[in-house]
């Protein structure tokens, strides 16, 4: 995929697409601002998906509780550029005459770093665990942070608890303020557009750094040691540190995005990063195609986006059926069975990683559960399932 | 396929635009409250109290600047999540509603009145009670309902001054609005010489309370603050009958303040402890409020919880003012809005300083014979 | 005395709940290693419906006696839910028997989506009072009170272990879903029929699950269309807890729970005087639950698996 460069009708292909990418927000603006806010989002969620994509599509552990680490940078970007802090401690206000204002541009850093610490202090006592099991435990982490953030404004308020922290500073580029709309030259760009833009950048620097991993050495390792993390380590690998690797690379991309989206909402509470989130993430980058790049992006576009673009149709629908079926009903309908119909009927996703489709045909007998030959690349599988096994399986009714 | 359908839509615009154009202009109120989700039936009620005053409004052939008002509800669902919250509230910035009346939880008001403020579109919420809400200096946000710290000065001075209380232990839901009501009860109890002996923590998704009430129980308290909602407040109430507690008294703000309360607690015994704050007047005391009811339940049987008549105010509140500046301009019908005088089916509407319900009376409530009942 | 006493109660109460949500988690993981997301909102519905039979059994029969009421409504719901377990199982988990571990995850969580929904079209988003139909009155045991409801909670804990343990190891059922369990191809050579075995393990889940729906109300007194989330959640910890896949280990690491969060909030507070409170409390579940994973790998009861290439 890197050479991309050399072949002109492919080069043409990405000329078009950065011109379809710049002049979307521009469209969409047209019809109102709240479908660039959907792409907004859309694109955070993007973020947040290639980020566990390298947990689960690369090293194949499935983390339940990914949005512990967006909650993380949402947190310390809140923290670090509100008046929250300098309100309730007055040490830190006499540090801060100015009051606490970080530049957005320290805290994307700080965020990254913090995260990444935090996603492998999480991953370590996960290291043993397989499959199911350190889902529960991620599953766990992440509200455990959640838990916290709800309750440490007693004794210290330190999170402002349920009642969340507000007034957080807009994002500035080069002096312009995010927040507000920019006219240029009689023509007026909505703050959604701009940052739209920042989000489209840091997404493209995101996608590029995921690229360079996945060929990279560390890249070949997390998906060796997805297929055979035994074998991975019969070959030398040290899979302790690349499983750690691994949590704390896909949690620091969890923080930047945390941090977009405290900048963009201006406002963060506990109810943002619910287990729900972490759920929804991880259906994103299974619908999409996990550990395929342009899968989980379509993944999780489709997926984010899909909520909100129902809420703009569901209303005529609503109308068709006399108010029968409320909208929001149909919503939560409507998302349900998409995740039913599409895993039905593209089970890896909906744009696999090609050489992940050939590897796994299934068997003979079509009908058969999940049987030694075909497990397919992807999470963690006990280890006795292996070709030829017809050993006892990690886990049984055992009475 | 979101070209298509954003297109789709616009079409769809045009064409209610050219109708609208002919003799008629329509007016559009945004609606937030969440319908889906735990929270569902609140704010259906909600949306109820809204377009009951929608066809009330449109049935009074109202002109505004010489054109036929059509007034039209558009209703959204934030499911109290304020990220949902945010993006409804740049829906209806975009779709360049009226007003917007909204939304129920403080969590989500908070965080959407400031896209409302930035856009111009005043906002009347006649449900979210955290007293941060008006304290941000937001100029689009009014608010018609009393807020937390009157009711939980209320029922603090009522714990103290004429129940004479000594011991009482606070229980909050962890969520903006029962955290909210709980420390200002436990702020203005020990200020009046109460003694907080404990401190309970549940959630408002929590149907298991044994284990808090017990542990209150081991401090003898004589009455229990809880901060929450009624889905909770019902089963904890079974729970202290379980427990042999049910002659402790149990005070409540306007989220466990329902109808339904002596349903959800099975009319458990202790429910006759229950004594619960609601701002505004009582429905029986509102110079309007039993005709009001009668005329809700006649549209939608069954389905009044708790906030119903307060957005239905704060609709008939924006309309209100819209007719004294003939003009469904925000930009003109705001400096109106703000010096209302308004004879609601609540309350009288006066905004003080901060835009919020000024003199916000409260109401005390009990359940004798298993219905609620205005005390006094 | 009295109070730890009733915290033990408490604590051994919402264990038996979690414990039967469990049971049903860990069938079905037990025999085709599937989280099965939906579990929850089966019992959800199975409550709805049991809500709906009682409402109508009480008002066409006014004089019922409420634990016949409660019986048949439980049989009526029980058979609901195996039908919908049973149609949720072959349109949506089925046809991935042979995909990537993750996609029948995803359709589970598609189906927990739409079941809510659902939920809310057919019994409307509100909260819904369940009648009490046995007696309230609490018993008293030295100081500490129990209601009839909490010892049928119990004491239908005990039952429903004690009938699947004798299912699964003495019945031929039993023998086919371990056979299945260990291997679904040799089973199937065996003259195991690996489709029916698995369609009746999820029927199994879906009436443990009515029956922990019907428990969770009685209790609880409301019937609510996400009633089904938290409590799947902790049983899914639960059985996480005792070694997923084991059913002796899905009772005690439901009870586990349940005392963990009862005696943890209870006393944490006092212990800490006040920097911690019961707000902790989900959290204590998940750190004994983190330590005893990093002790034993594969949980409480769970067999410990050799590292083999």
């Amino acid at each position: 995929m890197t050479t991309v460069k050399t072949d002109p009708k492919k080069t043409a292909w990405v000329i078009a697409g950065a011109i379809a990418l710049i002049v979307l927000p521009f469209v969409l603006q047209m019809f109102g601002n709240s479908w660039v806010r959907i792409i907004d989002l859309a694109l955070l969620y993007v973020m947040l998906a290639l980020g566990l994509n390298i947990v689960v599509g690369y090293a194949g552990l499935l983390d339940l509780g990914y949005v512990a680490f967006f909650a993380v940078g949402a947190y310390l970007f809140g923290l670090l550029a509100s008046p929250h802090l300098t309100q309730n401690f007055p040490a830190i206000a006499a540090m801060f005459p100015n009051g606490l204002h970080l530049s957005f541009w320290l805290v994307i850093p700080l965020a990254l770093l913090v995260a990444a610490i935090v996603g492998m202090l999480l991953g370590a006592p996960t290291l043993k665990l397989r499959g199911d099991y350190l889902a529960i435990v991620t599953l766990g982490f992440g509200e455990i942070i959640r838990i916290f953030m709800n309750n440490l404004d007693q004794p210290y308020n330190i999170t402002n608890g349920p009642k969340g922290i507000s007034d957080i500073d807009s994002v500035h580029v080069f002096g312009v303020d995010l927040a507000r709309s920019l006219t240029i030259g009689g023509f007026e760009i909505a703050s959604v557009t701009l940052y739209y833009f920042l989000f489209l950048a840091l997404v493209l620097i995101t996608i590029g750094i995921c690229a360079r991993l996945q060929d990279s050495r560390i890249g070949r390792a997390w998906m060796a040691i997805r297929e055979d993390e035994i074998a991975a380590k019969a070959m030398g690998l040290n899979t302790r540190n690349l499983k750690l690797l691994a949590f704390g690379m896909g949690a620091s991309f969890g923080g930047v995005s945390g941090a977009l989206f405290a900048s963009f909402q201006q406002f963060v509470s506990p109810e943002s990063f619910s287990l729900m989130e972490s759920i929804m993430i991880v259906a994103m980058v299974v619908l999409g195609g996990l550990g395929h790049l342009p899968g989980v992006v379509t993944g999780a576009l489709l997926l984010a986006a899909l909520p909100e673009v129902l809420r703009h149709v569901a209303g005529p629908l609503q109308a068709m059926t006399d108010g029968r079926i409320d909208a929001a009903i149909l919503r939560q309908l409507l998302i349900g069975l998409a995740m039913i119909v599409i895993m039905l009927m593209r089970p890896r996703g909906l744009w696999p990683s090609p050489e992940h489709g050939q590897s796994a045909q299934p068997d003979a007998a079509g009908t058969m559960p999940v049987s030694a030959q075909d497990n397919p690349p992807g999470v963690d599988f006990p280890a006795d399932a292996a070709p030829g096994s017809t050993g006892v399986r990690q886990s049984a009714i055992n009475p | 396929m979101q070209l298509k359908l954003s297109m789709l839509a616009g079409a769809a615009l045009l064409v209610a635009g050219g109708v609208a154009q002919a003799q008629e202009q329509v007016v559009k109120i945004g609606h937030v409250a969440p319908l889906s989700g735990p929270q569902a039936h609140l704010g259906k009620d909600n949306q109820n109290g809204a377009q009951m005053a929608i066809d009330e409004l449109n049935a009074q052939n109202i002109t505004i600047g010489g054109k036929k008002i059509k007034w039209q509800l558009v209703p959204e669902d934030d499911a109290a999540d304020p990220k949902q919250g945010t993006a409804v509230a740049q829906k209806l910035c975009d779709a360049k509603v009226a007003g917007v009346v909204g939304h129920l939880n403080s969590g989500t008001t908070i965080p959407a009145s400031k896209i409302y403020d930035q856009c111009g579109i005043p906002m009347v919420t006649g449900a979210a009670t955290n007293p941060e809400l008006t304290k941000l200096g937001r100029k689009h946000v009014f608010r018609i309902i009393a807020n937390d710290e009157a009711l939980g000065a209320g029922l603090a001075k009522y714990a103290a001054e004429t129940l004479k209380l000594k011991k009482v232990a606070v229980v909050d839901d962890r969520t903006a609005y029962g955290q909210g009501v709980a420390a200002v009860f436990k702020r203005e109890a020990q200020k009046l010489g109460l003694q907080v002996v404990s401190d309970q923590f549940t959630t408002d998704k929590a149907t298991d309370f044994m284990a808090i009430l017990t542990a209150i129980k081991s401090k003898a308290p004589d009455g229990i603050m809880y901060g929450g909602m009624d889905a909770q407040a019902g089963p904890m109430l079974r729970q202290l009958d379980q427990l042999g507690m049910s002659n402790v008294k149990f005070f409540s703000g306007d989220g466990s303040c329902t109808n339904e309360l002596p349903k959800l607690s099975a009319n458990a015994k202790s429910l006759a402890s229950v004594v619960c704050a609601e701002g505004g007047a009582s429905l029986a005391k509102m110079p309007k409020g039993e005709d009001w009811l009668k005329r809700y339940n006649a549209k939608y049987p069954g389905q009044y919880k708790l906030y119903g008549p307060y957005v239905y105010d704060a609709t008939m509140l924006l309309a209100d003012a819209m007719k004294r500046a003939n003009s469904v301009d925000p930009k003109v019908y705001m400096p109106v809005l703000e010096k209302s005088d308004f004879a609601g089916s609540t309350a009288k509407i006066v905004f003080d300083e901060r835009h919020d319900l000024k003199d916000a009376p409260i109401t005390l409530y009990n359940y004798p014979g298993n219905t609620k009942t205005p005390m006094n | 005395m009295d109070i730890l006493l009733q915290q033990i109660i408490n604590g051994l109460v919402l264990g038996s709940m979690y414990a039967l949500i469990a049971l049903g988690y860990t069938m079905v993981y037990g025999i085709i290693q599937l989280i099965n997301f939906a579990h929850g909102e089966v019992l959800m519905v199975g409550a709805l419906t049991s809500w709906s039979v009682v409402g109508l059994m009480q008002e066409s029969m006014p004089g019922a006696p409420g634990w016949a009421i409660l019986i048949l409504a439980t049989l009526i719901a029980c058979l609901v839910a195996a039908v919908l377990n049973f149609v949720i199982e072959k349109v949506a988990y089925r046809p991935l028997r042979n995909s990537p571990r993750l996609a029948p995850l995803i359709t589970a969580i598609g189906v927990s989506i739409l079941l809510q929904a659902i939920a809310m079209m057919i019994w409307r988003p509100s909260y819904k009072s369940f009648p009490s139909l046995l007696p309230t009155e609490p018993y008293q045991i030295g100081g500490a009170f129990i209601t009839p409801t909490q010892i049928m909670v119990l004491g239908v804990t005990a039952v429903s272990l004690a009938i699947l343990m004798w299912l699964v190891n003495f019945t031929r059922m039993g023998r086919a879903m371990r056979a299945t369990a260990e291997n679904p191809r040799v089973a199937g050579l065996m003259g195991v029929r690996p489709d029916m075995v698995i369609s009746a393990t999820f029927i199994i889940g879906a009436v443990l699950a009515v029956i922990a729906g019907v428990m969770l109300a009685m209790n609880y007194g409301t019937v609510y269309h996400t009633m089904g989330f938290l409590p799947g959640l902790k049983a899914f910890t639960a059985a996480v807890f005792g070694g997923i896949g084991n059913l002796g280990g899905a009772v005690i690491g439901g009870l586990l729970l349940g005392l963990i969060e009862s005696i943890g909030s209870g006393y944490i507070g006092d212990l800490t005087g006040g920097v911690l409170g019961s707000n902790y409390t989900d959290i204590f579940a998940f750190v004994v639950l983190i330590i005893i994973l990093t002790l034993r790998p594969s949980g409480l009861l769970g067999e410990r698996v050799a590292d083999r290439a």
